[in-house]
């Protein structure tokens, strides 16, 4: 029995008749909050936000109200608001369907979060590759500005704010806020040294910028119908709301399903929801929270205290999704994209597919992530290539260490999580690799790859 | 420099929607090579010039980004997305089968009509594998699907050339 999903932001994407259109959105109740957002206060609405404990959905899971709240309100520069639609963590696939399904909702969001942090322009920084999503958000903001609730003095409140869709080209790093803002000025999208760019303090064009994710954004308009504390009883303590979950790799029904956090856990949502794994197949490994976040291997146990104190001892099946589960199983939840790996696959070739891409997309700016992540990819992929030395998976071990907690942003880290829990996790298979080649060495055995 | 009169247009309208005129520089490239299919140092030149940048700060971003390319490519682009969810469905197999299909084995993976890259992941993976050709996105491209789809595009490709020949 299929466990029933809690549609509050994908409630209208997939149903029969609606659109992507203005009308369909106005339909239901569109925009009635951003009406209710400008006969408040600003401060009124980021108080709301705050009390919804509402947490960043793009990765790092930072309630998005603190974030509002460092805001720099004195500088007299001019506050910007950016929405990160940039979605390129491998396995995410969530803003996509928010974009294209339910645009109107993020522009809402948008337009309300402008008024709460007194923006005096917006972007929507979208993925190059994403042509028609920025299609549909260029044609949802002339629709919006003609009915007067974006551009010059919204719905006669005195307030004004554009809305920019940027489009980048095809570059992960600008998924990291202070490289985005960079790529939005012109340049090289290398992240920014924090201290002191905290983009609340110093972002785009030096000027006080909050970044926040589409589905962080596409909640706004949730908070102020339901109130921040009513918002807050969705899900668990600490962690309040919907989530949308990408699930992808090895199951029955790879999708997107939205929960409240804590609702279910990762047992429920690969073998209930998903249906399981094909015929025969047993489940080996799954990376939880995007490739980033640290593999999960089939059989682990997982054991300490949780952040209330309470005793906790769960097998992988047990873990509760959200954005602490994953955290207190030594992962993460991160963007919300889970990967099932089953037993058919190799797991150094799933690292060395995942080294590719971190060693395409370092940016190059800090020698441990640039050298380290191509380092990492050359060994993995020379494993798979049939040249796997059984000294090979502590050479990886060591090189990951060496990287996360060095660097500029977060790609240090996000390059150096997938080899460091796959080589601690798997070692064994590490080792079998080589020996396996080892044996077969004389008679030229042919390797088989898929994944690199 | 020789844009479409619609591409100046919409460089001139574009410009003065942004805080500063470099902010400009990363959409104007999308424009340049829509027009031109690719970014060529004189259009390089020309952009820093109309932004008030020196050329290196145009040619830098040229340079970093993917999808910005100094070169032409064949009439379609046909990107197939390489990273895991991908890959575990099948995507390594599905390049080459295009390659097969639609360039010849042997004979790399680009000629005056197709260009066929891998890219990496394109947030479409709950549909593995994704092939995105030119703009459009298409989903569930399993390799037991390419045959037909690599008709397909050769189709497309086809009319595309008549389409234009009549011209």
């Amino acid at each position: 029995m299929s466990i029933p999903e809690r549609r509050i932001l994908l409630k209208n994407a997939d149903q029969p008749g609606y659109s992507n259109h203005i009308d369909s959105y106005l339909g239901v109740g569109g925009y009635e909050m951003l009406r209710k957002a400008v006969g408040m206060t600003p401060e009124a609405i980021r108080e709301e936000v705050k009390t919804s404990g509402v947490r960043g959905r793009g990765g790092a899971g930072f309630p998005a109200g603190m974030k509002w709240g460092f805001l720099d309100f004195k500088s007299g520069k001019p506050i910007y608001l950016i929405c990160n639609a940039d979605e390129s963590e491998p396995g995410t696939f969530k803003d996509r369907q928010l974009i294209h399904k339910d645009p109107h909702q993020l522009v809402e969001g948008m337009m309300i979060a402008a008024f709460a942090i007194r923006a005096k322009l917006a972007f929507i920084y979208i993925r190059g590759e994403m042509f028609d999503g920025a299609k549909i958000l260029e044609r949802a903001i002339e629709e919006a500005r003609a009915k007067n609730l974006l551009g010059e003095n919204i719905l006669g409140s005195g307030y004004s704010c554009d809305l920019i869709v940027h489009r980048g080209a095809g570059a992960y790093i600008c998924g990291e806020e202070t490289g985005l803002i960079e790529s939005i000025e012109g340049k090289r999208p290398y992240p920014r040294i924090k201290p002191p760019y905290f983009p609340a303090v110093l972002g785009l064009y030096q000027s006080p910028t909050i970044v926040n994710n589409v589905e962080t954004l596409c909640n706004v308009p949730h908070i102020l119908r339901m109130g921040g504390a009513e918002y807050a009883k969705i899900g668990t303590p600490g962690n309040t709301g919907t989530r949308i979950w990408s699930v992808s790799g090895q199951v029955q029904r790879p999708g997107y399903y939205e929960f409240p956090c804590g609702g279910l856990t990762l047992g429920q949502m690969i073998f209930d929801v998903c249906g399981g794994l094909g015929p025969g197949r047993k489940l080996k490994a799954v990376i939880p929270g995007g490739s980033s976040s640290k593999v999960l291997r089939a059989g682990e146990r997982f054991s300490g205290k949780l952040k209330d104190g309470s005793a906790f001892d769960w097998g992988l099946e047990d873990i509760p999704l959200d954005f602490d589960g994953p955290a207190s199983a030594g992962s993460m939840s991160g963007s919300g994209a889970i990967i099932v790996i089953d037993d058919t696959v190799d797991i150094v070739e799933a690292l060395a597919n995942l080294n590719a891409f971190y060693a395409h997309e370092s940016c190059g700016q800090c020698t441990p992530c640039r050298e380290g992540s191509l380092w990492m990819k050359k060994i993995t992929t020379r494993m798979c290539h049939g040249e796997a030395r059984e000294q090979d998976v502590d050479l990886l071990q060591s090189i990951s260490l060496q990287i996360s907690g060095r660097t500029i942003c977060a790609h240090g880290e996000a390059c150096a999580w997938p080899t460091e829990s796959f080589t601690k996790k798997f070692r064994d298979e590490f080792i079998a690799k080589a020996r396996n080649q080892n044996k077969h060495a004389d008679t030229n055995a042919k390797v088989s790859y898929s994944l690199i | 420099m020789n844009l479409k009169p619609q591409t100046l247009e919409k460089i001139e309208k574009l410009i003065p929607r942004y805080p500063t005129k470099r902010s400009a520089s990363l959409p104007i490239c999308h424009l340049v090579q829509e027009d031109q299919g690719y970014i060529s140092q004189e259009a390089m030149e020309w952009i820093a010039a109309k932004l008030g940048l020196e050329p290196i700060n145009i040619y830098e971003i040229v340079t970093f980004y993917p999808m910005l390319r100094e070169k032409p490519i064949g009439r379609r682009h046909i990107k197939v997305c390489r990273t895991l969810s991908c890959a575990l469905n099948g995507s390594y197999e599905v390049k080459k089968l295009l390659e097969k299909a639609l360039i010849g084995e042997g004979h790399g993976s680009s000629n005056a009509d197709y260009t066929i890259e891998f890219v990496e992941c394109i947030a479409s993976c709950g549909t593995a594998p994704v092939v995105q050709v030119d703009e459009v996105l298409h989903e569930g491209i399993k390799p037991d699907r390419v045959c037909k789809f690599a008709d397909q595009i050769r189709q497309e490709t086809e009319q595309m050339k008549t389409s234009v020949s009549k011209l």
